[in-house]
């Protein structure tokens, strides 16, 4: 098990071909109190670093990219009952949607803990 | 303006060691939030918030005859106005426009004005235009605006300034605070009661912190502001009013007092009156919105065929009612309450009812009402 980031500030945690995707940490601290994400359904096709989902915070809304391209078999239905999950477990209940890789090569441009950390410490 | 021009105000080092977010707004830098949004919304509500206002203009306007020279600018009927009480007014241009709103207070033999803080440079170029020649007009750049609201507000207050809570809402007065000269005045902008108080820059930080040490006191950064102002209906300007949109459609025929309407003589007249007459063909409504996604400033309101009837001017979820919450200028035809309206944002339809505002009951404490 992986997990790897973007520089749009998602993460993917990788088993086998299978991945779940999130917004980060430092993501949910930047947007502030979350109060609605509209998720994509099962079996909608997602392309790397097109939009699968939207968060909106009390001031404002924003997409969320594909960390890769994929097929999502489950979207996190508890985010519509209490979209805070993702203000308070980003990286753990309060993640977005699974989805199939179609090709686990997009990861290798992705950064990995240490290497997000550093990112995150410059913007 | 950019992030490196946005100027500074007397506070600014205040907020930032007291863990601010900062941003840039109305050309400075200004605390979006500390703790967070809802928490620091719900506090204002249940308890009493600090916000830094100093950004907005504080002007005094002197001289002789001073009421016939302000009413040929404001629509306010000033003979009503009592020394150290405010009124709600606004600045117009010649097609009834709003150039921008603003509260103007009679203190003795002159007027304080509080106007935005985006739109102050050029009101200051509007009323020296529009003033005569003999009168004063002073940008007060030395003052700093501080606002304390909510139900408990008035009780970390008074123990600070003895005497403010015998204010009631819309009067003010100088006081005390702390040894430093303050005016205060009972009024706001969240729907709750509280108190607007103005005092030298150079003092900000000692009253800051004296407030601060209240134990019903928290600070307060401008997300909350505007969450709080959007549940109690209270348009904000450059975004529900600007200087396309007339007070009658804004909703605000209440600044334009009885004696003015009967004999106008004030900027935009012509048109304003015309439509207090036949009603207006748009107007400023609140819509409660069905589901649970924000819809925001910028989104459409479309008829049956998807054409733009109108649009939203301010939007965003409200922490008290749970729920989405805009204000939008809608077709005469749907204004009323309970009409059905749909809006579109990013090619989403949503549904939305008109409901009355505000949306969160106002708190003032009016004179003469029982506590």
């Amino acid at each position: 098990m992986t997990v790897h980031y973007t520089e749009e500030h998602e993460w993917i945690r990788v088993e086998g071909d299978t991945a779940t995707v999130g917004i980060t940490d430092f993501a949910q601290g930047q947007l502030g109190d979350i109060v609605f994400v509209e998720l994509p359904g099962n079996g909608q096709q997602v392309t790397k670093g097109g939009e699968a989902a939207v968060v909106e915070s009390v001031k404002a809304a924003s997409d969320v990219y594909a960390p890769v391209t994929g097929e999502v078999t489950e979207a996190n239905g508890a985010l519509t009952d209490d979209p805070s999950l993702v203000n308070t477990d980003p990286e753990g209940e309060g993640w977005f949607f699974r989805l199939r890789l179609s090709d686990t090569s997009e990861l290798d441009g992705l950064m990995d803990a240490d290497s997000y950390k550093s990112f995150c410490e410059n913007q | 303006m950019t992030d490196a021009a946005a100027a500074l105000l007397p506070l600014n080092d205040w907020h930032i060691a007291r863990g601010a977010r900062m941003v840039p707004f109305a050309g400075y830098s200004m605390p979006i939030q500390y703790e967070g949004i809802i928490a620091e919304h719900k506090w204002t509500r249940e308890s009493a918030g600090l916000f830094d206002v100093s950004h907005m203009g504080q002007l005094l306007i002197t001289g002789e005859d001073l009421d016939s020279a302000l009413e040929a600018i404001l629509p306010a009927d000033l003979s009503l106005l009592k020394d150290g009480r405010l009124r709600y007014s606004l600045l117009l241009n010649d097609s009834g426009g709003i150039v921008d709103d603003l509260m103007v207070t009679r203190r003795d033999d002159h007027f304080y004005m509080v106007v935005n803080g985006a739109t102050k440079q050029g009101d200051i170029e509007v009323l020296r235009a529009r003033l005569r020649d003999d009168v004063g007009l002073d940008h007060l750049t030395s003052q700093a605006l501080l606002a304390l609201q909510g139900p408990k507000a008035v009780d970390a207050l008074a123990r600070l300034a003895p005497g403010v809570a015998e204010l009631t809402f819309m009067t003010g007065d100088a006081f005390e605070l702390g040894g430093m000269a303050a005016w205060i005045s009972r009024s706001g902008y969240t729907g709750e009661d509280g108190f607007e108080i103005s005092v030298a820059s150079e003092d900000a930080v000692a009253v800051a912190d004296l407030l601060l040490e209240q134990p019903e006191v928290k600070p307060i950064g401008l997300g909350a502001r505007d969450s709080l102002r959007l549940e109690a209906g209270l348009p904000l300007y450059g975004h529900d009013l600007d200087e396309e949109i007339t007070p009658i459609e804004a909703d605000l025929g209440f600044a334009i007092s009885k004696r003015r309407k009967a004999e106008g003589g004030f900027a935009g007249a012509t048109r304003i009156l015309a439509e207090l007459e036949q009603g207006p063909v748009r107007r400023r409504v609140g819509l409660a919105v069905e589901g649970r996604q924000p819809v925001r400033e910028g989104a459409m309101v479309v008829d049956g065929e998807g054409n733009e009837v109108g649009k939203v001017t301010s939007g965003g979820f409200s922490p008290i009612l749970e729920a989405p919450i805009a204000m939008a200028y809608v077709p005469a035809a749907n204004a009323e309450v309970g009409s059905s309206v749909t809006l579109a944002q990013r090619g989403k339809l949503f549904q939305a009812k008109v409901v009355p505002m505000p949306f969160v009951p106002h708190q003032y404490v009016r004179k003469g009402a029982a506590k």
